[in-house]
């Protein structure tokens, strides 16, 4: 059960029943409210893909600002052989009291060279990055202002004018899928009819299993939501990968100003679900799961990564005391013993093997209670 | 009127000129210029008739046309041909997993009136999935290439038949743009500069009704910009036709042509026009204002197709030829500067090549008769242990031979004189047991029958 589904029964009880078996704790929702609009949200989105797919233009419409001020495009000359940066743009934005430190990473020249052999490494080692640095903040003495700015959600565009995934598409999607949330979107949908936008998210999805890429899934809604509410969800699953529109322009449509697109034989309005999945796309990233997109990051991504950087570490650890117990083992007649550094060490190597032993249970508790949570 | 034959007679004898030799060429054309004057005529002769011959003579041939289509996987390449064309060419969608760009060529038979085409599309396929695209570009080359070569093997030929030979050589290529909305891709203007000096290129850009109006206008710039700053030549529809240069200095401004192809038809109005279905309106093909299908449609068939097919022959395949022939070693000019005629280059060449044939067939001679007698020294040194070794052995042989003598020799010895000494004790014996019984006797017999 929910704590809103707990905090609505408990609501409708004390009222006709008296005092004494109210206790007060269904006011903690409330008091989770009020922490967490004070100390404020942070969220952390990558956008990867080719030039020319509307990656700004739809994060632009996404948030309703104008992130890219004056940006400068390269020409085609100068992309010939382009390596891939990471900009990253930090906006404080506030809606009705709520404070959200939104973080956009843009990857510019991804994918536009004509070598584009292991473009993505850049990005990894910006994803790795931010996780080592996290790492680095949470085992250390000060924890009191960490800054969280580990990748939360990565949306990729893939382009429309295919047949499904191309080869560098593949790549990078499997490259990141351990590291962080990726997300497929069929960017620039105003050159597909709506056949042939089935078509291609039923390739996608086909393409993506076959290659076995873990993209983010959706978590299941509880049983004991509603039955819109269900099926809402169902819809949204069922359109994935989604097939987006973006725009900075607002044009009138039958009196009312809305964000579209303007051609001579129509008009096509970016939030119109008969359009494109903009809506769902927002929906499900801002409105309702952008809190599990930054839950999956630290319980999950963050999570692997961490548990490896700690085995890396073990072994490392391990193969040095070996290498040091060999030494003192394999050294013929030890004529004159080198007592104290080799005393200091073994002390040291004690010290870090307790550490290790109780991370590593640690660990152990942990999947164990993913496994549960899982079942 | 022998003034008039005169007349009729330099025409074609200009006309013959026009397949000899590039610098003799220019001067013996000036100098007829020179002694050409013009003639008025006093009444009518009718060799005005001569292009109306040029046509029946060239419908009743057939055409023949070869466009290259080049874009990523997915662009809308068969599409477009498909509509433009008015029939359903079949293809099968390409995967985007090729590992190489392969070219592959279909040719059709169409015919619209009296007059008959023989068209030939090239696709590309595979264009731009690969991770690296680096030698992308090297395949399309190699196959205008192939093309071009096997034109001039044609020409070359002592028998040949060009008016019947079927002219491969590309006469248009459709490079398609995606449409970004901001710039060429770097495996354009890589793949464009290096095809604008071997075939007609033609930029247009595909899927164009993802592009608003005045992002058109933008895109349509920037592109042009790039390529000029590039220096890559694309091709000039012609301004010296009087009757076509408005049309077509027009239509080069509107380079590069955005267009959209549908082979689905949509009910507009009264009638099916090809068109695309969205949910926010419908995009008509030949709509103008839609999308540049009709301008295309006339500048690449309906004016131009001609010419093109012209500065294929003229400008590219001739830079080709000259290209290959100057590596091949043919000068137009000596050292000195005076003309060298292709039959003396041509025997020089050939002088030289036989040379050169000579020449590898003494090394390979004498390197034969060396490798011969090397043998020969090795089997005769083989021939020389082998004798040896035979000899050894034999010697051996007759050393076991010997002994094996001796050893049988002195065998019988012993059995002589085991023999006699039986001889010697059964004498014996007979004397000291004579009166014993026969049995002991056989007895003795038989055991010493046994022992022998």
């Amino acid at each position: 059960m929910t704590a809103n589904t707990r905090y609505r029964s408990r609501v409708l009880r004390s009222d006709d029943v008296e005092e004494k078996e109210y206790v007060g704790f269904a006011t903690l929702p409330n008091q989770v409210h009020r922490k967490s609009v004070k100390k404020g949200f942070d969220f952390t989105l990558l956008v990867a893909g080719e030039s020319g797919l509307g990656k700004s233009t739809l994060v632009n419409s996404l948030f309703l600002t104008d992130l890219h001020k004056d940006r400068k495009l390269l020409n085609a000359e100068e992309r010939i052989s382009q390596t891939v940066e990471i900009t990253k743009h930090t906006v404080d934005i506030e809606e009705k009291g709520v404070k959200l430190k939104l973080t956009i990473v843009d990857t510019p020249g991804f994918g536009d060279a004509v070598n584009n052999t292991e473009c993505w490494r850049s990005i990894e080692g910006y994803i790795d990055h931010q996780f080592e640095q996290y790492f680095r903040d949470e085992s250390g003495l000060n924890r009191k202002n960490i800054q969280d700015n580990r990748v939360h959600c990565c949306l990729y565009f893939i382009p429309p004018f295919g047949h499904g995934l191309r080869p560098v598409d593949i790549e990078f999607m499997k490259a990141l899928q351990e590291k962080v949330n990726v997300v497929p979107l069929i960017s620039k949908a105003d050159c597909l009819t709506p056949g042939e936008i089935k078509k291609l998210k039923e390739r996608l999805r086909e393409e993506i299993d076959k290659y076995g890429i873990k993209i983010y899934q959706f978590p299941d809604c509880d049983s004991d939501e509603d039955e819109e509410f269900k099926q809402k969800d169902k819809e949204l699953k069922e359109s994935t990968p989604f097939a987006v529109i973006g725009s900075n322009a607002v044009v009138e449509v039958k009196g009312q100003r809305v964000r579209g697109r303007l051609y001579p034989w129509g008009i096509v309005e970016v939030e119109n679900q008969a359009h494109c999945d903009f809506v769902k796309l927002r929906t499900m990233l801002i409105r309702t799961h952008m809190n599990d997109l930054k839950e999956v990051t630290c319980d999950v991504h963050y999570e692997n990564y961490r548990a490896q950087c700690i085995q890396t570490m073990t072994r490392c650890v391990c193969a040095r005391a070996k290498v040091n117990a060999e030494n003192r083992v394999e050294s013929p007649i030890p004529l004159f013993p080198m007592a104290t550094p080799d005393a200091d060490t073994e002390k040291l190597i004690k010290m870090k093997d307790e550490e290790l032993r109780r991370m590593q249970q640690m660990l152990q508790k942990m999947q164990q209670q993913m496994h549960e949570q899982d079942l | 009127m022998c003034r008039h034959s005169l007349l009729v007679s330099t025409v074609f004898d200009l006309a013959l000129v026009t397949r000899a030799r590039a610098g003799v060429d220019v001067q013996r054309h000036a100098t007829q210029e020179k002694s050409v004057r013009p003639l008025s005529l006093s009444g009518h002769v009718g060799f005005d008739g001569l292009p109306h011959q040029l046509v029946n003579k060239s419908t009743c041939q057939g055409f023949c046309f070869n466009i290259l289509c080049i874009g990523e996987t997915g662009i809308g390449k068969s599409t477009l041909m498909n509509t433009l064309f008015n029939t359903n060419f079949e293809s099968c969608e390409s995967s985007h997993f090729e590992p190489k760009v392969k070219l592959s060529a279909k040719t059709y038979d169409l015919q619209e009136g009296n007059v008959r085409l023989k068209l030939t599309i090239v696709n590309t396929v595979g264009f731009g999935d690969q991770m690296n695209k680096q030698q992308s570009y090297q395949h399309i080359v190699d196959y205008i290439d192939t093309q071009f070569e096997s034109y001039l093997q044609e020409e070359l030929k002592i028998k040949r038949s060009l008016h019947n030979y079927h002219d491969s050589r590309i006469h248009a290529c459709l490079y398609f743009i995606a449409p970004s909305g901001h710039s060429l891709k770097s495996l354009d203007l890589v793949t464009m500069k290096k095809l604008d000096s071997k075939v007609n290129i033609i930029p247009v850009i595909a899927k164009a009704d993802t592009i608003s109006k005045s992002e058109l206008q933008k895109f349509k710039l920037k592109i042009m910009s790039e390529l000029v700053s590039n220096g890559v030549q694309i091709y000039q529809f012609p301004t010296d036709d009087e009757t076509v240069s408005s049309i077509n200095s027009a239509m080069n401004g509107i380079l590069p042509f955005a267009v959209v192809g549908s082979t689905e038809e949509v009910k507009i109005g009264n009638k099916m026009v090809k068109a695309r279905q969205y949910p926010w309106g419908v995009v008509q093909v030949e709509n103008e204002s839609h999308c540049d299908f009709v301008k295309l449609r006339e500048m690449l068939i309906g004016v131009n197709m001609e010419d093109l097919r012209e500065q294929t022959h003229t400008q590219h395949y001739e830079l080709y030829r000259r290209c290959k022939l100057e590596e091949m070693g043919f000068k137009d000019t000596d050292p000195e500067s005076k003309p060298v005629s292709l039959q003396e280059t041509y025997e020089f060449k050939r002088q030289e090549f036989q040379g050169e044939l000579q020449r590898r067939e003494e090394e390979m001679r004498q390197s034969f008769v060396q490798r011969v007698k090397e043998k020969e020294m090795e089997l005769k040194e083989k021939e020389r242990e082998l004798q040896s070794r035979f000899e050894q052995l034999k010697r051996l042989h007759q050393e076991e031979k010997g002994k094996l003598e001796e050893k049988r020799q002195s065998l019988e010895d012993e059995v002589n004189v085991f023999s006699n000494k039986k001889a010697a004790a059964e004498l014996l014996q007979g004397q000291t047991f004579n009166s014993s019984n026969s049995n002991l006797k056989k007895d003795k017999d038989r055991k010493n029958s046994g022992f022998m």
